[in-house]
Formats: C-alpha cells, structure tokens, sequence
C-alpha cells in the first residue's frame, strides 16, 4: 500500500470506530446533528473540499460531487447515520479500488520488467565499466555474466551459454548460443559468461522496441473504449438532470394536481439515491483496464499487440491469410526423402554430402545438415560445378555426379525422372544411377494443427499466397487443410491478392500472416497484420499491428484466443455495469432502492468489473 | 516533438479529463494520458517551448483534477 492508502485506511477505522459510538450514545437533536459531524468530516473532509473545488473550476460533475451532494442531502434530511455510513462505505470502496488497480498495475508492470539497467562496457584494455545502456555505442563489446539480462542486441563473439528468452517469447525453454550466434536483447543469460558485440544502439534494440510498443499501445483506442469516453461525457449530465427532475417534478405534481402532501423528504431521498447509483465509474475504468490486461496478457504469451483497437479487430477475424514460405513451413530446405538404387542410404548421402562439400549452395547446406557430421573433404577431389546442372566431384576415387534431370541427361546416364515436390538431386556413380535425394521446405511441426485450431475458434476461411509453382503450393494446402490457395505470386501480387479479397467481402475482417520479409505492405494493407517470428525484422514490426515473437503458427491461434477472451470481459463489463446500473437506478426512482444498495451498484459494481477485467491478464494461460 | 511524463494521478476518468484537458492546452498537437502506465504522451506543436506548455498543461489539469501531478 502507498502512504496515500494507508493514510486512507486508518481514516477508515477511526471514523468507523467513532461512527459506532455516536450512533449508540442516545442523543438527539442538535447534539446528535453535531457529533455525527465528527465522523462525517473526518472520512469526507476531502471528497467535500473537491466537490467544492470542482464547481469553483466549473467542472461540477464527478463523482464528489455526487457523493457529497447525497451525503448532505441524507445529513440534511435528518439521515445522518446512513449519511455518514454511504461516505464511509464510498471511500472503502475507492480504497479498494485503488489497490486492485495499483496490484494489476504492479503484475503487468513486473511483466514488462525486461528493461535492463546496466552494460558491462569492455574498454580497449579489456577494462569492465559499469554504463547505462543507452550510452554504449554500436560495435562495442559489452560482457553479459550469468543471472544478467542482455542489454542490446549483438552478437556473441566469445563464450557459450543458455538463455532464457520467456521474457520475450513465452517459450519457457532455453535457447542454447555459442560464438558466432546473434543474441537479443532482454533474454536472461542463465549459465555462462558471454562477450558480445553490439549491433544495435540501444534505442533501436528488441527490448526498448518492444516496451516503447507496448508502451504506446494505449494511443490506439478501441471503438469500445472510444464508446465509452463519449458515453461518460452526456451520461453524467443527464443523470444530474433527472435526479433533479426526480426530485422536484413528482412532489410539484403531487402538490399542484393531486392536492396531497408533497412528501418533498421521500423524493429527496429518492433522488439523492439515483446521483449515488449513476457514477460512471465502474465502466470508465474496467474498460480501458481490460484492455490493458489484455494486451499485457498477450505479451506475456509472446504476442506483441500494438493497440487495443487490433485486439479488438482480432478477435472479429473471419479470414486467415499466410504467407506460405517461413510462415507454414520453415523457409529452409531440408532432406525429405533419399531414395537409393543399389546401394544404403547412408552411402548415398554420403556420396553427396561430400561432392557438394565444397559447395555454399542451401542445397549443400540441407544435405549437411540430413548428414548430421561435417564430412572428411580431404577425401573429394576434382570438383568441377557446373552452372545450372551440378556438381562433379572424385569422392573416394569415384566417380560421382549429382544435380538436375539436365545435368544427368547430358552426361548420358539412364535413369528415372522422379516427379516429387521440391527440389530432386539425381547422384551418379561412376556413370551409373545411384538414385535420388529430395529436398524440400518442411512444414512447420505445429502448422496443421494451427490451421485445424483456427477453423475450431471460428475462422471461416483459410487462405494460402505463395510464389510457389502450383504443383508444390497445392500440395502444401493440401496436407494442412487450407480452404483456398493462390500460386506463382510475386511479392506485389500478394497485396492485390488481399485487396481483391478485402473488396470482395468488406464486412469479413482479414488478418494476414507472414514473416516480414517482403511483405511488409500486405501486413499494413491487412485488417490485421500479424508478423511471425519478427524479432530481428524492424520492418514487419513497423508494418504490423500484431508481432508474434516467435515463429510458432501456433502462436496465432493463441493470439486470437487472447482477443477473444479479452473481449468477452470487456464485454461482460459493459453488460454488467450497465445493467446493475440501469436496475438500480428504476428501483431507485421507484423508491425500492435505498442509500446502502445504491452504493453498492456504485462501488461494489466497480470492485467486480475491476477484478473480472484483470482476468484478462491470464488470458494467455 | 513528443515526449512521455510521468504523471500521479487516481482515478480512471480523471486521467481522461486530463487527456482532454491536455489537447485543448495551446502548444500541445495530441495527447494521450495512459492510466495503467501512469504515463502521459504529448505532442508539442513545431518550434513550441516544451516547459512553458507543459506548465500550461499542468494548469489545465489541475483545473480538471484537483489532484494531479505530472512529473517534467
């Protein structure tokens, strides 16, 4: 609690304390009118003297001014133990309020503690000062010990170590670096000291990137919240008016035309109980709280959402566009298949690996990789590559030739055109076909059940954009059980691929998914642009409203999950508030409500939506 | 020019007094007070004496709350 808290606190007790014993002492008139002043000043005093300073600024509707005027009201009509109990019971209320808020405040806070305070700047002798980060300039060398959080973004040029990225992707696994890996700023270093060259200067680094975005996302104010700021500007005024109306018309009426006693206390009364109902409180503040739980919900999942209005937009997606390569499947070739004709399919590989063994190609790089060793080059000799067919090598003392149909072809070997998707790579050994190795971008591990998790949360309608040849792109959606696809793109056909789509059906909402690499102006041109994966790319995380930080597909449903959850609550809120509100104020003017529940649907309707907004803090859960 | 403050302030809807308040302020392009940060973003009009409008702003504030307090 803060001193402001605990002042209020005690406040609290005293005036209870003295409330009681006043109440029972048995006194009456303008004894007891002047002892209950006592507690009544001692728990209002400042509600009082604000309500005074707002009408001396002329802004006379807020809620001290309501709470003083029913309050006075009640004292003055001779109420004064209910009087003084509705300050009382407000000002519980408030306190209450201000420590749910302050704790969520403090949680979303501790969950975008990832600002680091230090660098460990290394000087030329090799000297450690202590900096603040903002002064280290980009290419210096900078030392990160276990336990520290990586200020910038570098690369590790001595040590290896394992970090915990959760801060920043909501993976709880540790990625494991070594020299020669890039690192980001953020990720908690865990077990070994690291010597990085920065890349970046501070302010253009992951970490100050991504709290300046979560930062700002309250600039970007969703319809519901925008509602709601223009709903509290006439609601004040227009409950004020008919509280006055309530108070004045009924006994008028009564005097004028039913000739009967005006009963001007009852309605009074009545009226006093609507202004103590009617403060808009609970809605102003759950709302843009909910959001806020929301947002910090989805980054605490690894799911970056630049403003509360994309978070609304979200969860109203009906069509998901991909981006097929990096996004569904990995952007890297891999081996797929290795299909050998007289020989283990170890030996065949093997055969291969090595006479691409010189080569830089990603077709060499996939076949290392499906080898699982570096290869001994000290046994190739010979290699000649030949542009847009192959490679020809000595391995061992054979003979071996491995590329394209073309390549085989015109070397005049027999063999048997294979029509597989992806990329196939014929070996010949010494002039006789030894068969084939298919490599081919895999789909992501997650990527299928991504895409059945969409249809089962609603999405109507997946769709897939590739520069893919049809054959491949067709298959792809196929195995993933995508509804529609579009192939041979160019990266410019892509955005009049979604502006058809976006013209076609102008009420669906259509979030558009890729990893960045150019497709920047389809993630901006997209309802929702959700980048994957796009740590390192400042382009996507300017272009998009939604940066996914790893590059899981999963990550996507759980994004609309979150939206969807949040919306719920802030929806629940508005509902409830709103309803207990409008109830409590006919049993008011009806005279069913008196004082005590009036401030219940006042204080006790905020305490709840306050609280059922912070669930959406564990939305992502 | 934008610059973010720290700012004091308790309750919801005085924070989005403050917003209005602040946009209205001469000098001030656009504003947004965020409550749950307790952060307030302005944008300053070109050539605009940040101090000087922000002590404008401040004033208006108060006007509208009472009870405020922005950090600059």
């Amino acid at each position: 609690m803060t001193r402001k808290q605990k002042k209020m606190l005690i406040r609290i007790v005293i005036a209870t304390a003295m409330l009681t014993v006043v109440a029972l002492l048995p006194t009456d008139g303008w004894l007891r009118f002047s002892l209950f002043l006592f507690p009544y000043l001692c728990i209002g005093y400042d509600i009082l003297i604000k309500a005074g300073k707002g009408i001396w600024n002329r802004q006379p509707f807020d809620e001290n001014f309501l709470m003083a005027i029913a309050t006075v009201g009640a004292i003055t009509l001779g109420e004064y133990a209910e009087g003084v109990f509705v300050m009382l019971f407000y000002q519980v209320g408030e306190l209450f309020q201000s420590v749910a808020v302050g704790k969520s405040r403090r949680s979303i806070g501790a969950l975008m503690d990832i600002r680091p305070d230090i660098a460990n700047l290394e000087s030329d002798g090799g000297i450690l000062t202590e900096v603040d980060p903002c002064d280290v300039p980009v290419g210096s060398v900078i030392v990160v010990r276990p336990g520290e959080r990586i200020p910038i973004d570098g690369c590790v040029i001595e040590g290896s170590s394992s970090l915990d990225t959760a801060a920043l992707t909501g993976e709880s696994l540790p990625r494991d670096v070594a020299t020669g890996d890039t690192v980001i700023s953020g990720c908690i270093n865990l077990s070994g000291a690291l010597r990085i060259r920065t890349e970046r200067a501070f302010e253009d680094s992951t970490v100050s990137r991504i709290l300046n975005m979560v930062e700002n996302a309250g600039a970007r104010k969703s319809r519901s919240e925008k509602f709601i700021t223009r709903f509290a500007r006439i609601y004040t005024p227009v409950v004020c008016a008919s509280a006055l109306a309530l108070g004045l018309l009924p006994p008028v009426f009564r005097m004028l035309v039913l000739q009967t006693a005006p009963m001007w206390g009852d309605w009074i009364y009545r009226a006093l109980t609507f202004l103590v109902i009617s403060c808009p409180c609970a809605l102003v503040i759950s709302i843009p709280l909910g959001f806020f739980a929301g947002i910090g919900g989805a980054s605490r999942a690894g799911v970056l959402v630049k403003g509360s209005n994309y978070l609304e937009l979200l969860s109203q997606v009906q069509v998901v566009a991909f981006d097929k390569t990096g996004t569904l499947t990995e952007g890297r070739f891999w081996v797929t298949e290795v299909n050998p004709i007289g020989m283990s399919r170890e030996r065949l590989l093997e055969y291969a690996a090595l006479a691409e063994g010189f080569s830089t190609h990603p077709i060499a790089d996939s076949l290392m990789r499906a080898l699982g060793s570096s290869p001994d080059l000290s046994r190739v000799c010979d290699v000649t590559e030949i542009g847009g067919h192959g490679i020809k090598a000595m391995v061992d003392g054979d003979a071996v030739a491995i590329g394209n149909a073309r390549m085989l072809r015109d070397e005049g070997i027999a063999f048997a055109e294979c029509d597989a998707h992806g990329t196939v790579v014929y070996v010949a050994v010494n002039g006789v076909y030894a068969g084939f190795i298919l490599i081919a971008d895999r789909i992501k591990a997650t990527a299928k059940q991504t895409v059945a998790d969409l249809r089962r949360i609603g999405i109507r309608r997946t769709v897939m954009l590739t520069g893919d040849a049809h054959a491949i792109g067709e298959a792809v959606a196929r195995e993933l059980g995508i509804d529609e696809v579009r192939c041979e793109l160019l990266p410019q056909d892509k955005l009049s691929v979604v502006e058809q789509m976006l013209e076609a059906s102008p009420r669906e909402r259509l979030a558009f998914v890729g990893d960045g690499i150019n497709d920047s102006p389809v993630l901006s041109r997209a309802d929702v642009g959700i980048a994957m994966g796009a740590l390192g790319s400042d382009a996507a995380i300017e272009a998009a409203d939604v940066v996914l930080m790893d590059d899981d597909p999963q990550k996507i449903v759980c994004a609309i999950g979150i939206a969807k959850k949040c919306m719920r609550i802030v929806r629940q809120n508005i509902v409830f508030a709103l309803g207990v509100k409008l109830l409590c104020l006919c049993l008011g003017a009806l005279g069913l409500a008196n004082m005590w529940l009036a401030v219940f649907a006042d204080v006790g309707v905020m305490v709840l939506a306050v609280l059922n907004a912070i669930r959406a803090l564990y939305a992502g859960k | 020019m934008k610059k973010t403050y720290k700012i004091e302030v308790d309750c919801a809807n005085c924070a989005a007094k403050m917003e209005e308040a602040t946009k209205k302020t001469p000098g001030v392009v656009d504003a947004t007070v965020n409550f749950m940060m307790l952060k307030m973003t302005v944008e300053f009009a070109e050539g605009a004496d940040e101090k000087a409008v922000m002590k404008q702003v401040l004033k208006a504030c108060r006007r509208v709350e009472d009870d405020c307090e922005i950090f600059f």
